[in-house]
């Protein structure tokens, strides 16, 4: 589905990414772990179209994706749902999950809008509230909510607890369950490590541009390098 | 009473043309991060064009739809040619471009046409009068309003229900997270140029049924006082920019009307009082009557 072959990416001088490599195989739930700062975002991103990388190609399902424009990878059947969620909080829920289906015919548009209600109950008494008035647990669906509209073949999701209370964060991965049952196929940056490699199929560690380590999910959640890079991240330090 | 109310009426109709305007000057600022100063050209163009078919001619029945094209092809245009290249350079770069527009389409005017101002007529039933109340208003008072009332029922409604106007709202409010959408940066950054030619066309309308003239820097002042407006309203706000116009033509008006008219013609300093008024105005609330707390594209 998702091939990262060697990715580079650079912000100006800082180079955020030192040719990572990772896969995700159809219907997946593929974890992103490490620490802070170790390009996780960076990668997502580049990913996503929004940042272009220096070096390396992305596939989508055999296509050559490197550097191309969002727009075109959303039509290619690609969503993110951005770190810090990014939810349109001057539009209503309904305005944001209409924009989340810019990509499809109107038709097709409405009967999914009539079905996100179900989908995600919460939303259903916001419906026309401006997205600025949710609550985190609320945004963070209206988020996932809005990047299924395009009902994406890959679904990315950059810390979709980051900020949230722990009985949401609860929420948030009973979402993710939910979307893996239903054979989403995902890859998911996650700063709860363990939980997320419990529900993964399998996992990438990230740790100062480079991935470290990989494994099946439970093979990773065993592994003391997991532990020593959210420990040791610091000691060595830069992202040089 | 009767002068009051006249002066009321007199005001809208000028703040309504603001009004007009500064939308077009929020929405392009909203998409772009960018205080078109071209965008007063517009007005210019719907002129010239005018002019032109005048003399070949034309008729006020048909005429709103040449200003109107033109001024939308005209901002269409400018997009294209200009603002697209320096799209993610500062604000500073998209500022002195938009300076550089002004003063070419100055200088174009005068070149191609006369630096002199060139009238033609104007329609027949502008300054006609009917009385209501016994207070007499002209029709071009009410065809202002009206068209005015119209066209921001149709841009609240565009914005409001269109996959179009959802996208420029939400391109507004965060680029990026408009891309990850799937909306296309190029479509609606020109699909906005293209509604804000619009409105300055429909403007244009208005400003030229009054006085049927073109000459080469009349877009200039017009110009100005939508910046204004716009800025009072809070940039990027857009009913803060039609109440900012409203705002503005009133007391432009008022003062006008009421300024004690004692030997040296107290009236004349109309514009200096509301330009004090509006100072005094940012003192107090700096970011504008709606602050738009967007957060800065990356």
């Amino acid at each position: 589905m998702l091939e990262v072959d060697q990715i580079t990416t650079r912000y100006g001088a800082i180079t955020a990414l030192h040719g990572a490599s990772l896969e995700v195989r159809e219907g997946e739930l593929v974890a992103l772990v490490g620490p802070n700062g170790a390009g996780k975002t960076t990668l997502l991103n580049t990913v996503a179209g929004l940042l272009r990388p220096a070096s390396g190609t992305v596939r989508l399902e055999g296509n050559d994706i490197t550097g191309a424009e969002p727009a075109r990878l959303v039509r290619a059947g690609l969503a993110l749902v951005p770190e810090h969620r990014r939810i349109f909080k001057d539009l209503t829920v309904e305005e944001n999950l209409r924009l989340g289906g810019a990509t499809v015919p109107a038709g097709e548009r409405r009967s999914r809008l009539a079905e996100a209600p179900e989908l995600f109950p919460v939303l259903k008494a916001k419906w026309n509230t401006a997205a600025g008035f949710l609550s985190g647990g609320e945004a963070q669906q209206l988020a996932v909510a809005r990047a299924l509209m395009s009902n994406p073949r890959l679904l990315l999701l950059d810390e979709p607890t980051l900020g949230l209370a722990p009985t949401l964060i609860d929420v948030v991965f009973e979402l993710l369950q939910r979307l893996r049952e239903q054979g989403r196929t995902m890859l998911v940056v996650e700063q709860n490590a363990t939980r997320i490699l419990r529900l993964a199929d399998r996992g990438y560690l990230l740790r100062t541009g480079r991935i470290v380590a990989e494994g099946t999910g439970a093979e990773l959640a065993a592994d003391g390098a997991l532990f020593d890079s959210f420990i040791g991240g610091h000691a060595e330090g830069g992202t040089a | 009473m009767t002068k009051l109310l006249q002066t009321i009426v007199d005001g809208l109709g000028v703040g309504s043309t603001y009004a007009l305007l500064a939308l077009g000057i929020s929405l392009i600022f909203g998409v772009m991060h960018l205080v078109n100063f071209a965008h007063g050209e517009l007005i210019t163009v719907g002129a010239y064009v005018s002019y032109f078919f005048f003399l070949h001619g034309g008729s006020w029945w048909w005429m709103p739809v040449a200003i109107i094209g033109s001024a939308m092809l005209a901002s269409v245009a400018t997009e294209l040619v200009a603002f697209r290249w320096v799209r993610n350079a500062s604000p500073f770069t998209l500022l002195l471009t938009s300076f550089a527009l002004e003063r070419l389409s100055h200088a174009l005017w005068q070149i191609l046409v006369s630096p002199k101002q060139r009238a033609f007529p104007k329609p027949s039933w502008v300054f006609y009068q009917f009385k209501l109340g016994g207070i007499s208003f002209e029709w071009m008072d009410i065809v202002t309003i009206l068209v005015t009332a119209a066209t921001l029922l149709l841009t609240a409604l565009v914005f409001k229900r269109t996959m179009f106007g959802i996208s420029v709202r939400g391109a507004a409010e965060d680029f990026d997270a408009a891309r990850l959408m799937g909306v296309r940066a190029n479509r609606v950054i020109s699909g906005a140029f293209a509604f804000a030619g619009l409105l300055a066309g429909v403007a244009a309308c208005l400003i030229l049924m009054r006085s049927p003239s073109a000459d080469p820097s009349m877009g200039s002042d017009w110009l100005m006082k939508a910046v204004i407006a716009a800025v009072v309203g809070g940039l990027g706000s857009f009913s803060g920019a039609v109440i900012g116009g409203l705002v503005l033509g009133l007391l432009e008006t008022l003062t006008r009307a009421y300024l004690p008219e004692v030997a040296t013609g107290w009236d004349k300093f109309s514009t200096a009082v509301t330009f004090v008024v509006i100072a005094a105005f940012f003192v107090a609330r700096p970011d504008g009557i709606f602050k738009v707390s967007h957060a800065e594209r990356v």
